[in-house]
């Protein structure tokens, strides 16, 4: 007998016996409390994302004046551009990482720099030299001022964590109001076929590891920009 | 009503005005007070040891005299736990185990009968001084208790109530953990001093005489001029 | 008395007596304590939020075995090679033949408490790797030679001037009093650590049943880049970590910061679905979940204390408990500490080795207040003693608590006790504090009332 089986055997013997419901402490009490899934009780409990757009734009743009997240709602895909290169000289941009994508492909070559794409392979030596990361995303959640991207709607899994500074593309199509939409959305969209990296980004890189004090850029990028347009 | 009133070991031997002064409040508010001879310990630090062989010993005689209780009002937060949510426990899968629930639908600490049962916040009372208010965990977490002192020392004449940070925070008695783990417990009870005396209270005031006792140790021993009371005490002074 | 315990009391004793150390974690925790309750009162129904999660890990928990084989073989259909690990043993054993068989150097590591418990670093250190912590607060203390003080917050109890000073000892960097100076430079020193790892070590927070994801939430975005550079990935996962679905984790992730942090989601949360698939980009070629029992079975097969297994690992028990912010981190002498360490511990190392972590408590029952998964966990420090003594009693305390019981129950007999007591009392008073002095544990530190001339009892019997 391996140890899988080992392991499963102790489980089920175990799990023989029942144990009372939480919240039991002895008094018997055999219900349970809470019958619903958790995802609905998430929607119910958790601060509203807002129905419609711009009550999500809103709610997405006070998380991230906490977050510390650069979020701009813009108005084409021109305004992207110019704010784009507008950032390349403040923050003195001398080459960019990216990857192929719909939205990556309209903007990034304007910004008329040095460009390392990670598709089809790159040499991590050089992305880390990158000063942005451009990607895409797959969804915008409103509740949190998350950013949602997986390895295919970002170029990878070190493109949107590598270089100091991560800037994200999306349309407001893509904003969806919570966590739970965010997680459902997800699921139906890839089914049994999933990218082997989604993530929920929220903010820049942070650490409260000293004196629990916040700072932010600790491994991570210390910059994350958002422009949805 | 005829309210039985169980005064735990430590308040019987060492702080007995703390019953004295219940038994005048009931009393004087047209009760029939009874307090058994027969029992004198909840079986809770036997219990907290974890020898509930030797906490049946003591808690099965209380829970038999107290079958007959139409009330049973405890004179401490922890007490009250003791007799109201771990009796169950106890005597589970045991011959017991109805009478203990039978017993725990009818226990209550003195200042939540006062308020919850008998709807009274005022008794009249006046304590011209500034006091603060610690909440013993016991009466906090096991009984759900933090409203009802409060109300009931509003309205007490020229009081003034501060509360003090952290208050609810473990003082550090904890029964026997205070003598087998004294240099935690010291600490504990020094953070609670510290946030008592902060206040500027002239008075620390609490509804379990178990950590007043812990509390007072340390004042008395660093000549804290900050004094200690039971709530029944200043509930009955007029 | 263990060995186990001698060392907690000589640490207790020094630790809680040491000001410094007071106030240090009460800075700490009180600015904890503001955030939580902030981000707390977003939830319209905090307490019903509890209830939906203590009931989903009830649910994940007492259908173990299902999930965990729903979880395997998911993994597996996507190319992970899921290992099974019985002991702490097994799964170092299991670990270092992966590394050993990629001819590697030098790995990598995100935060995981699972690790700590098996003492895997110190396993691969002795066959020669090199290994790196990436989360700051382990960096730290694996520059320091010492475990993590907390398990969310690995070096609280240093100040900024003691990291600097080691900073400056172990990497030659300028000393600073900034904390983001500080950070900067152990960003910069693990930058190249992370490109040049050949093995990324994590550990997990959830292991996703329906999906065979592992979740793995952090702030720092160094598990990020552990799972995305190195070829090989290796993610050590405790069994009780199943969530059955992932659509569970939009009520566990803002539950988990909330609770561990005070925050309302923690910066990144990812779910790994498997190596690098045909058509990505990067990522490990590799991917191995090694799942981890040692002696977690044990603590199923009690069903009164089951839910123990629901725990999240926010810490938020460590957080309020008055005990930790006392004693610290270390004086636990074992990886999981505060309440939720105070209760498993006696069940995964032994009961009598460790029984004394659950009797130091004052059962304030703080802990289970705040637990976001509604552990029973000051009942189960009860439940603990009890099956200590019933085990191995204690001949003295024994007979002491029979003798208690025999002369409380004899009202006359009580009563002759109390008078007796009246009469020792002045010569109690006397030898207070010389080793004659029968309390002298509480009379070191506390003054004891005097006994008054009448009891209750007596005034009572008076009155009639």
């Amino acid at each position: 007998m391996n140890e899988r089986e080992k392991i499963l055997g102790r489980i089920r013997e175990a799990l023989k016996v029942k144990a009372s419901r939480p919240g039991d402490h002895g008094d018997g009490q055999g219900t349970a409390r809470f019958t619903g899934r958790p995802v609905e009780g998430a929607r119910d409990w958790l601060p509203p994302g807002g129905d419609t757009f711009e009550e999500q734009a809103a709610r997405f743009q006070t998380a991230s004046t906490e977050l510390k997240t650069d979020f701009r709602l813009l108005n084409s895909i021109e305004e992207v551009r110019s704010n784009l290169a507008a950032l390349s000289t403040e923050c003195g941009w001398k080459t960019v990482a990216t990857h192929v994508g719909e939205l990556t492909d309209q903007v990034v070559p304007s910004l008329g720099l040095p460009v390392l794409k990670t598709d089809g392979g790159y040499d991590v030596r050089a992305l880390e030299k990158c000063d942005v990361g451009i990607t895409g995303c797959d969804l915008l959640v409103a509740q949190t001022g998350s950013v949602l991207v997986t390895n295919r709607s970002a170029g990878g899994r070190a493109l949107s964590v590598l270089p100091p500074h991560h800037l994200v593309l999306a349309r407001r199509t893509q904003m969806v109001p919570d966590l739970a939409t965010a997680l459902q959305t997800v699921q139906k969209r890839y089914g049994s076929d999933y990218p082997s990296m989604i993530s929920f980004i929220t903010g820049p890189s942070r650490t409260g590891d000293i004196e629990r004090i916040l700072v932010l850029g600790a491994h991570g990028p210390k910059k994350l920009t958002v422009l949805v347009f | 009503m005829t309210i039985t009133l169980f005064i735990p070991c430590f308040v019987d031997t060492l702080f007995p005005e703390v019953g004295i002064c219940m038994v005048e409040i009931l009393e004087r508010l047209g009760h029939k007070v009874i307090c058994s001879e027969e029992i004198a310990c909840c079986g809770q630090p036997a219990f907290n040891s974890g020898y509930w062989d030797e906490a049946r010993q003591v808690a099965r005689p209380v829970l038999k005299t107290l079958q007959t209780s139409e009330a049973v009002v405890v004179a401490s937060g922890s007490c009250g736990a003791m007799l109201k949510v771990f009796y169950p426990q106890l005597f589970a899968k045991t011959p017991e185990a109805g009478e203990s629930h039978k017993l725990s639908s009818k226990v209550w600490e003195f200042s939540d009968f006062l308020v919850r049962k008998l709807e009274i916040t005022d008794l009249g009372a006046r304590f011209p001084a500034r006091v603060t208010f610690h909440d013993g965990c016991h009466g906090l977490r096991e009984l759900g208790i933090k409203k009802s002192p409060r109300l009931l020392l509003e309205k007490v004449r020229d009081l003034q109530l501060v509360e003090m940070a952290d208050v609810e925070t473990c003082c550090g008695f904890g029964g026997t953990f205070a003598a087998k783990f004294p240099m935690i417990s010291t600490a504990m009870g020094e953070v609670k001093c510290a946030n008592a005396t902060e206040t500027g209270a002239e008075y620390l005031v609490s509804n379990d005489s178990s950590c007043l006792m812990h509390i007072q140790g340390l004042l008395s021993r660093k000549s804290n001029p900050l004094k200690s009371i039971h709530l029944a005490e200043i509930l009955n002074q007029k | 008395m263990s060995s186990s315990f001698q060392q907690f009391l000589t640490d207790a004793t020094r630790v809680a007596g040491d000001i410094r150390h007071r106030g240090l974690m009460q800075t700490a925790l009180r600015k904890y304590e503001v955030a939580r309750d902030r981000k707390k009162a977003a939830f319209s129904d905090w307490e019903s939020a509890r209830d939906a999660a203590a009931e989903t890990k009830w649910e994940a928990i007492n259908h173990l075995d299902e999930h965990l084989e729903n979880l395997a073989q998911k993994l597996e259909s996507r190319g992970t090679k899921v290992h099974w690990a019985s002991t702490a043993a097994q799964a170092r054993e299991i670990i270092l033949g992966i590394i050993k068989s990629k001819g590697a150097c030098s790995i990598i590591k995100s935060k995981a408490m699972t690790a700590e418990e098996i003492h895997l670093n110190e396993a691969m250190e002795k066959a020669g790797y090199e290994v790196v912590e990436s989360d700051l607060g382990e960096y730290i203390v694996q520059l320091r030679h010492e475990p993590p003080y907390h398990i969310v917050f690995p070096a609280m109890h240093l100040t900024r001037d003691q990291i600097s000073e080691l900073f400056e000892k172990e990497l030659g960097s300028a000393p600073t009093r900034e904390p983001e100076e500080l950070t900067m430079i152990a960003r910069r020193a693990l930058r190249s650590k992370y490109i040049t790892a050949d093995i990324g070590i994590t550990g997990a927070n959830f292991a996703i049943a329906e999906t065979g994801m592992i979740s793995i939430t952090e702030n720092e975005g160094n598990a990020r880049l552990t799972a995305a550079l190195p070829k090989t990935m290796i993610t050590l996962v405790g069994l009780e970590k199943i969530l059955p679905k992932m659509e569970d984790l939009a009520l566990f992730l803002p539950m988990l910061a909330t609770a561990g942090a005070g925050q309302a989601l923690t910066c990144y949360n990812t779910m790994y679905g498997g190596p690098r698939q045909p058509g990505e980009v990067d990522g490990p070629e590799e991917y191995h979940v090694v799942l981890l029992d040692n002696r977690r079975t044990e603590l199923l097969a009690d069903p009164e204390q089951r839910d123990a297994l629901h725990c999240i690992r926010c810490g938020a028990c460590l957080n309020v408990c008055p005990i930790f912010r006392n004693v610290g981190g270390h004086t636990y002498g074992t990886t999981y500490s505060g309440p939720i360490g105070s209760v498993i511990t006696p069940h995964l190392r032994g009961l009598q080795e460790w029984k004394h972590l659950s009797a130091s408590s004052s059962l304030c029952g703080a802990c289970t207040e705040t637990c976001p998964v509604k552990i029973d966990l000051h009942h189960h420090l009860l439940h603990n003693r009890r099956n200590a003594s019933a085990s191995r009693p204690s001949f003295f305390e024994r007979k002491a608590y029979q003798v208690f019981a025999w002369v409380v129950n004899r009202p006359a007999i009580y009563r002759i006790a109390k008078q007796c007591g009246r009469i020792l009392d002045p010569i109690r008073r006397a030898v207070q504090g010389t080793v004659l002095d029968p309390v002298k544990p509480w009379t070191k530190t506390r003054d004891l009332p005097p006994m008054p001339e009448q009891s209750f009892k007596e005034w009572h019997r008076n009155r009639k």
